[in-house]
């Protein structure tokens, strides 16, 4: 395919590993974080961290969605779906999330609930329109990627008069994350590590340009290089960052400058803005409150708003005890640190958020990268993906 | 989540609506957050909504690049 095959050239990305591992300073270590999962897919799809010297350590941020999702949201969605009028419209990601007692979307469809999986926002609004006697909740969550399609659903479904849709949101945003990854009060509390510098997300990146940023690689003397999705993008990308650490810098650089733009997209951005406010403060699993990182919609459209509308209440779920999660969203901890990984939690039987998206780190580890280390193997069981 | 694909605008439709093509799939998606957009176009396709367009001499000029890092050319 087009503007991917291209970037997948396995002789080059060697090539270019081997100028970082000639330029990697010996005396010290490199650890580099790429908070957004659709990296860490990538790195462990495509074995980079083979490729890499031993001393240029990728970190798995908390940049998936699903896997920062608390659990009383999805206990929420969960009771929220259980009422008699309500269809809710989610992606996929989210069916097997678990929520309180490994309860999920899935376990309640499969008990009567009207849960449907949609590919996009537009989905969700045909069944609005189609059957006009049900209403419609669309369950949002994502970054700032994810974010302008939901912002054009609540345009549409006010153009068109669609009284019966409302939005779930759990939308969240990036910089407040990576700030918070490195300063906020409960993060340090539960202990975190070294990070030189950060690999900064593809896509959020079309849509917020590379400028949200400079503010925090200039205020944390950390580097950032936005990159594409593809394995040459990530592995020019920690060249990049090698680079910048050698020199002392710490500047933000664009990898991926086929998609991205120091502006990212005003039209995208104009429709968030219109439609979405910041929350005070958002949980985050694994990280706690975390001020001004989530959105909700304005209070002019909460006829719209699923939260107010419905009066849904936000229960303090409870992860299971023995479940890492939290330690590994921060890069505290690797998947096969956890006495769960691979023995009760695999993505057959996900306990926590992390082994349910393919983008979170233990279900990449499990995929791809549990053959490379002597993690506690499960019974063997084949892993469609 | 954030995952996006590189997909061919193969016919502008109205109400900023597109035809796109990929590996021989056709599927209709949104254009309403971007502009000017023609056929023959790559737009990064995200949950039904093209997201930006993407720019031919930006791609070929990272692939170069990437070549010249490869050899040991900085940067």
């Amino acid at each position: 395919m087009k503007y991917i095959d291209e970037y997948r050239d396995g002789r080059l990305a060697k090539l270019i590993a081997d100028r970082i591992a000639a330029l990697a300073d010996a005396a010290r270590s490199y650890c580099l974080m790429e908070f957004c999962g659709g990296h860490t897919h990538a790195i462990s799809r495509y074995g980079l961290e083979d490729l890499l010297p031993a001393n240029v350590r990728m970190i798995h941020g908390p940049g998936c969605p699903v896997c920062v999702l608390p659990i009383g949201r999805i206990d929420a969605a969960i009771a929220l779906a259980a009422r008699p009028e309500i269809t809710l419209c989610t992606y996929g990601d989210l069916m097997r999330v678990p929520g309180t007692n490994r309860s999920s979307l899935l376990e309640a469809k499969a008990a009567g609930a009207d849960v449907r999986v949609v590919y996009s926002t537009l989905d969700a609004l045909r069944v609005a329109e189609t059957e006009p006697e049900r209403e419609v909740v669309f369950f949002a969550i994502g970054f700032e990627t994810t974010t302008p399609p939901t912002a054009l659903a609540l345009k549409t479904a006010i153009a068109k008069g669609l009284g019966n849709f409302s939005v779930f949101c759990n939308h969240v945003v990036t910089p407040a994350a990576m700030h918070h990854i490195l300063e906020s009060p409960p993060v340090r509390k539960l202990g975190s590590i070294k990070i030189d510098g950060f690999i900064g997300p593809a896509h959020v990146s079309a849509v917020i340009g590379t400028k949200p940023y400079e503010l925090f690689a200039e205020k944390y003397c950390k580097p950032v290089v936005v990159a594409g999705f593809e394995p040459l993008d990530v592995v020019q990308a920690i060249l990049m960052l090698v680079r910048q650490i050698n020199d002392g810098r710490h500047v933000v650089e664009n990898q991926y400058i086929r998609a991205v733009t120091r502006h990212g997209n005003d039209k995208a951005q104009a429709e968030v803005a219109n439609f979405f406010e910041l929350r005070e403060s958002f949980e985050w699993r694994g990280l706690g409150e975390l001020p001004l990182s989530g959105l909700r919609l304005r209070p002019q459209y909460a006829a719209y708003d699923a939260e107010k509308r419905f009066s849904m209440m936000t229960p303090r779920g409870k992860d299971n005890p023995a479940c890492e999660c939290g330690a590994i969203l921060r890069g505290a901890k690797q998947p096969a640190e956890c006495k769960l990984f691979g023995a009760v939690c695999t993505p057959d039987t996900p306990m926590g958020s992390c082994m349910v998206s393919s983008e979170g780190a233990c279900a990449a580890q499990w995929i791809y990268g549990r053959f490379r280390e002597k993690a506690p193997q499960a019974n063997a069981t084949r892993v469609v993906t | 989540m954030c995952l996006a694909i590189p997909v061919k605008v193969t016919e502008v439709l109205p109400g900023d609506m597109a035809k796109v093509k990929l590996e021989g799939v056709l599927k209709v998606i949104s254009t309403a957050l971007i502009d000017d957009i023609r056929p023959g176009d790559y737009v990064i396709l995200h949950v039904g909504y093209a997201l930006t367009k993407i720019k031919p001499e930006e791609a070929q000029r990272t692939l170069t690049l990437i070549q010249e890092a490869s050899m040991g050319v900085a940067p």
